[in-house]
């Protein structure tokens, strides 16, 4: 897929995302053979919960959710690489399996991808926050102390984006944005990657409003984080995770005011309930997108946690119906 | 546009004013700050830090380059701390070093979009483009140093060549967006003593203005006590010749610097002739300007050590200075003072409520008991207001330690209205007394005032308005006030207001809450304390006695006052003779632009309103020498003048009049206006008839009386003008806003006020003696003018002859003001800016001003008839002279 066929489209329709990786994976109860059988059996920390493993141990259960997300109308699904940094693998002692979490994992979206032939479909690397942050200090006691720093979150976000080229992925999905330090880092690792590899990918970058605040978890209002990453020609700036479709609306507003590029949301299917699950309908959360899309806020718009092939195809049916937003970059 | 960002965004366009950039935090410019980081107080660093975002810093500068000390350690170190606190962390940090390997350290750290300083073709292009191409992966903005191979650029055409050579390497090759591009094309001292120095200044200012013009996007910055270096150990000097800099550099376009505010003189408070010695240098006017003002220099400072031996009053004290600081307005010490107050106490928050609250009761008690006056107490307030400042990031970090003000009150002038003279004096005066103020501003919707009265939950609502729709506009929002069944007292004050109208017209629409009108701002105080103390009850009771009085009396007056019906008082028209004495052909018809200066018009002003303004009642220039408020009104007067001075040399305050004189004809109570070449119906204007009974021999008046009627087929005239004298008074505006300056505010809208009035003098006599020519030898002093001794008369809509606004609608058609000279209308129908003045030209020797009094219902039917509309359309604007 060749990015002006990827420019057309998003100049055309409001694409659609797909929805929440780990909500279908919690479906089929897997326990910690799932994650290492075949490959990690020897490994000595328990790997149960370390999704993206299963790339490389069950990639039939992830090529039939990247399915099940095409098949609800989906243009633009998400690897399963959220966790695929050296820094986030740390917590399982796997840094050594970064590569292949992520090769495999573009590898086997893209495979699915291909099957689909009605309409254009891209598969985008997703690269996750990574559980450090380079702005806040995790030591109380010291608030100048840094768990990680930006060299080195260079250098892990460019083994991520190394291997998901060549895995074969579209775009690259800097997702879940909750310090854009973060953020700048893996910017900078996707110019040191494309200036070695002389090829350049479509970069989509998406913010985490933390609450009704307005602000990251870093404390940046939205149109701080906007200009704060917009030294780079991205494909889109958005929104995800942590807010429900109602409640990031306003914030929805302050980028389709003022960014110079595509905008993106995929929110979460309401707030956690007492139990921690998220349980709005698609109808529900469709009805309050498509709110948005009457205003004309957005060019990108799927679903992040509690999101189902269910939610993406309500979405789909309502984003069929209203045009993109317009942009000047 | 240049966008950065720190937590929160910083955006300038090029409406932006000067950006300030804090500089405390560098170890180069700073011996306290390297002390600190020497000694690895970060702690103490810090609050350097925020003292500077509190100063008002719009971008922290920060610089470790000290031999001494490891640079890169430090700037990692500050700025992860900087980080961590959000107070600070909200505005963009510029990273400064010479350093290359500290500025990398540095852009590593910040997740907002910073600004790099500096880079520059010291080390020749290649190094340039590799730094800038780093810099343009973390996205920061960069200043460039008129810097090359071949060194510093020191002059205007170095300058100009090194920084186009390095914009066009960063936008050809780089491709590094031109408005992430700053300039600093080096300020360097004037008045070394040195030939070649002599330029420096002009040389940076032509170069910045060359930079603006030509190199789209740029911006340009500076380190402004640079220019001042000759002159260290005489403050004064440096900063007026600071303020003077940064007046003439951001004038040809520097929009961003590095200046300290407590090395800044403000430039129109520099003496005059220190300004005047300063800018010699600074403009290089002639040769001998270094010697004089070096000589200069000299006695400046000796009267500034002079003074220190008079100033008794320094040895007393804590608590005694600052009373004395806080009575006399005097601000130069007051931070020294607040800070020594400060160590004594426990908590920061006991300096207000101790000594800072005691003398602010000893200026409220002078107040009160007429021993000090409105002036004196707004410059007190400015006391104030900086003690305040200095001690809120202290009490901040004592957290807990919140301020318990007596109130908050809110204030606005209404919808439509723009006058705020009065209600900023209120303010300040409710400030002075310990009121937390929340000033809305001018033309407020009332939705706002409701929804913020709400959420902030103050503890009343003070309305102000000058012209008489705006008395509807209160009637409106009592009425919503009730709506919202909001309870919080009411405040009615303004020009136009009165206890009657309050009491008649907006008491009972807001039966929830108190409605109190309050007469001035002396006032204002014992009001609200009566509303929120214990004795609130019997406050309003006796207060709601004494307005069902006035109610009463008021229906009864009314019966009693008997209108004539229409058609008896046109009878009764006032009868003039129009021939060829009565009537004075135009020298010239048609529209004409008058653009004075302030000096021609400064002999027309009549002072008396003036004094008015700041409470000080009587006759102008008796009341100079009255015995009780002669002191307070000179030092107003002479700072008045001063201001005056400056207006007249800045050339910023515009002046700009209309007047046109057309061929006109009554028609019944209408005015006829018609094309002076076609003979067409420009413009028709309806005008009111009194109703009053009027004893023998006194006729019914309306100024239709006063132009020859169509029927006698007399040819006739009419003018009309408008003037302004407040355009350019926001730039004012702005700069004593940014100083917390209040008196300089009020001082500069009273006197834009009083050139309105005097150009409007100005322009009557102009047309009388030129234009209409009627009095081409007329000569008459200041004082005749002002009690009118001339023929012909200029009624103004929204005043006593001609109360109705919408005159000024049919104004400023015929003149096509607002296209003419930018000023425009209210949607009720105020002038903006505030400082105009329009109205008509009658030149009949008998024409004469005199009051309409009331109308009758069956006068407005007619009105709305002859204007073609009906009578609810048009009753609001008629409301206060309806009977």
């Amino acid at each position: 897929m060749t990015n002006s066929t990827l420019i057309k489209a998003i100049q055309q329709r409001i694409l659609v995302l797909d929805g929440a990786m780990g909500t279908m994976i919690q479906r089929h109860q897997l326990d910690e053979s799932d994650f290492r059988d075949g490959f990690f059996d020897n490994h000595t920390k328990p790997l149960k919960g370390n999704n993206d493993l299963l790339s490389i141990t069950r990639p039939q259960i992830i090529k039939d959710i990247h399915r099940a997300y095409l098949m609800a109308g989906a243009d633009i699904i998400e690897t399963n690489t959220f966790s695929g940094t050296t820094i986030a693998q740390a917590d399982y002692d796997l840094q050594d399996a970064v590569y292949q979490i992520n090769y495999q994992g573009a590898k086997i979206a893209k495979e699915v991808a291909n099957e689909f032939t009605d309409k254009p479909r891209f598969v985008a690397g997703s690269i996750g926050p990574t559980n450090r942050t380079a702005s806040i200090s995790p030591d109380v006691n010291d608030p100048g102390f840094r768990a990680i720093d930006f060299d080195s979150l260079v250098m892990a976000y460019s083994q991520q984006i190394g291997a998901l080229i060549d895995g074969g992925v579209d775009i690259l999905l800097i997702e879940t944005v909750f310090d854009t330090l973060n953020a700048k880092a893996a910017l900078y690792a996707c110019e040191v990657v494309f200036d070695q590899r002389k090829q350049k990918l479509p970069i989509m970058v998406s913010g985490t409003i933390t609450d009704q605040s307005g602000r990251t978890l870093t404390g940046q209002t939205t149109e701080a984080f906007l200009i704060s990453l917009s030294h780079m020609p991205l494909l889109s700036i958005g929104l995800n995770c942590a807010l429900g479709a109602s409640l990031m609306r306003p914030y929805l507003q302050v980028l389709n005011q003022k960014a110079p590029f595509a905008v993106s949301a995929h929110p979460n299917a309401g707030l956690p309930n007492e139990f921690g699950l998220y349980d709005e309908s698609p109808e529900q959360m469709a009805a309050q997108i498509e709110q948005f899309l009457q205003e004309g806020l957005v060019n990108v718009i799927g679903g992040c946690c509690g999101t189902t092939p269910e939610h993406i195809a309500a979405i789909a049916d309502v984003a069929a119906k209203y045009s993109p937003r317009k942009w000047n970059p | 546009m240049l966008k950065l960002a720190g937590l929160e965004a910083l955006v300038l366009n090029e409406q932006s004013n000067f950006v300030n950039i804090g500089e405390r935090t560098n170890v180069t410019g700073s011996r306290a700050f390297l002390r600190m980081i020497k000694e690895g107080d970060f702690e103490s660093a810090l609050a350097v830090a925020r003292e500077q975002v509190e100063g008002g810093a719009q971008i922290l500068d920060v610089n470790m380059d000290e031999g001494m000390i490891d640079g890169k350690a430090a700037m990692i170190r500050f700025l992860n701390l900087l980080a961590a606190e959000p107070d600070i962390a909200r505005i963009p940090i510029m990273i400064d070093s010479s350093k290359w390997e500290i500025i990398q350290a540095g852009l590593r750290c910040v997740q907002g979009k910073g600004v790099v300083n500096s880079i520059s073709l010291k080390e020749g292009e290649q190094v340039f483009i590799d730094q800038a191409r780093e810099i343009r992966r973390f996205g920061a903005a960069v200043i460039v140093m008129a810097f090359d191979e071949n060194g510093q650029a020191d002059s205007y055409e170095r300058r100009i060549e090194i920084c186009e050579r390095s914009y066009r390497i960063l936008v050809d090759q780089v491709g590094f967006p031109k408005d992430d591009i700053i300039f600093d094309p080096n300020i360097f001292p004037v008045g070394t003593g040195m030939e070649e120095h002599a330029n420096n200044a002009l040389d940076f200012f032509a170069a910045t203005q060359w930079i603006r013009e030509n190199l789209p996007g740029a911006h340009v910055s500076g380190g402004v006590s640079n220019v001042s270096f000759s002159f260290r150990g005489n403050n004064k000097v440096r900063e007026a010749m600071h303020a003077a800099f940064l007046y003439h550099a951001t004038a040809k376009g520097m929009d961003m610097g590095i200046v300290n505010p407590s090395m800044l003189e403000v430039y129109s408070e520099i003496e005059p002739e220190l300004l005047l010695h300063v800018e010699d240098v600074l403009l290089n006017r002639r040769a001998d300007a270094t010697e004089r003002l070096l000589e200069f220099a000299q006695t400046v400072k000796g009267e500034a050590k002079q003074q220190t031996a008079a100033l008794e009053w320094r040895q007393q004290s804590v608590e005694k200075r600052l009373a004395h600081a806080l009575i006399k307005g005097i601000v130069d010490y007051i931070e020294t003072d607040v800070e020594e107050a400060r160590k004594s106490v426990e908590r920061p928050i006991e300096v207000i409520e101790g000594p800072l609250m005691d003398g602010m009761n000893q200026v409220g008690d002078l107040f009160g008991s007429g021993q000090m006056f409105l002036p004196q107490v707004v410059k007190s307030a400015r006391v104030m207001k900086k003690a305040v400042a200095y001690l809120l990031p202290f009490i901040e970090a004592d957290k807990d330690g919140q301020q318990q003000a007596s109130g908050k009150i809110l204030l606005a002038t209404v919808k439509g209205d723009v006058h705020d003279i009065g209600k900023n004096i209120v303010g300040v005066v409710m400030a002075c007394n310990n009121y937390e103020i929340i000033d809305l501003g001018v033309m407020v919707q009332p939705q706002t005032i409701i929804q913020t009265a709400i959420e902030l939950n103050v503890d009343a609502i003070g309305l102000s308005g000058l012209i008489t729709p705006s008395l509807d506009e209160m009637v409106h929002l009592a009425k919503e006030m009730e709506r919202a069944g909001l309870q919080i007292p009411l405040l009615i004050g303004g020009a136009t207001t009165s206890k009657v109208h309050t009491a008649v017209k907006i008491e009972q629409h807001y039966p929830s809450g108190a409605v109190v009108h309050v007469l001035d701002a002396s006032r204002s105080v014992t009001v609200v304390e009566s509303l929120l103390g214990p004795k609130k009850e019997e406050f309003l009771s006796s207060l709601r006695a004494e307005y069902s009085k006035i109610r009463s009396h008021h229906a009864k007056h009314q019966a009693a006052k008997e209108l004539l019906t229409l058609e008896q008082a046109r009878a009764n028209r006032c009868q003039l003779i129009f021939d060829k004495q009565t009537i004075a052909q135009p020298k010239q018809l048609g529209v004409q632009l008058h653009t004075p200066r302030i000096d021609e018009l400064i002999p027309f002003i009549d002072w008396t309103p003036f004094f008015q303004t700041w409470d000080l009642h009587g006759k102008f220039p008796d009341l100079l020498q009255d015995p009780i408020v002669g002191q307070a009104a000179s030092k107003v007067y002479e700072d008045a003048l001063h201001m005056l001075q400056q207006l007249v040399k800045d050339k910023i305050l515009l002046c700009k009049g209309l007047s046109g004189i057309f061929p006109a004809n009554a028609s019944g109570d209408d005015i006829e206006l018609y094309d002076k070449h076609t003979g067409e119906i420009i413009h028709k204007q309806v005008t009111l008839r009194q109703q009053t009974k009027k004893v023998a021999g006194q006729p019914n008046i309306a100024l239709a009386d006063f132009i020859a009627p169509k029927e006698q087929q007399i040819q006739d005239y009419i003018g009309a003008f408008v003037v302004t004298t407040g355009l350019g008074i926001e730039h004012y505006l702005k700069e004593f806003e940014s100083q917390q300056d209040d008196y300089n505010a009020i001082m500069i809208k009273a006197i834009a006020d009083r050139l309105a009035e005097a150009f409007a003098e100005y322009l009557h006599r102009e047309v009388r003696i030129h234009s209409w020519g009627y009095a081409p030898n007329e000569s008459l002093e200041n004082q005749a003018l002002i009690a009118e001794k001339y023929r012909g008369i200029r009624p103004a809509p929204g005043y006593p002859a001609c109360p109705d606004h919408q005159e000024k609608i049919g104004i400023f058609k015929i003149l096509d003001v607002t296209s003419q000279i930018g000023v425009s209308l209210t949607e009720s129908l105020a002038m903006w800016p505030a400082a105009s003045v329009s109205g008509w030209y009658f030149a009949h020797p008998d024409a004469k001003y005199f009051g309409l009094g009331k109308i009758s219902a069956e006068q407005l039917q007619d009105i709305a008839a002859r204007k073609g509309t009906s009578v609810e359309a048009i009753e609001r604007w008629y409301s206060s002279v309806l009977i």
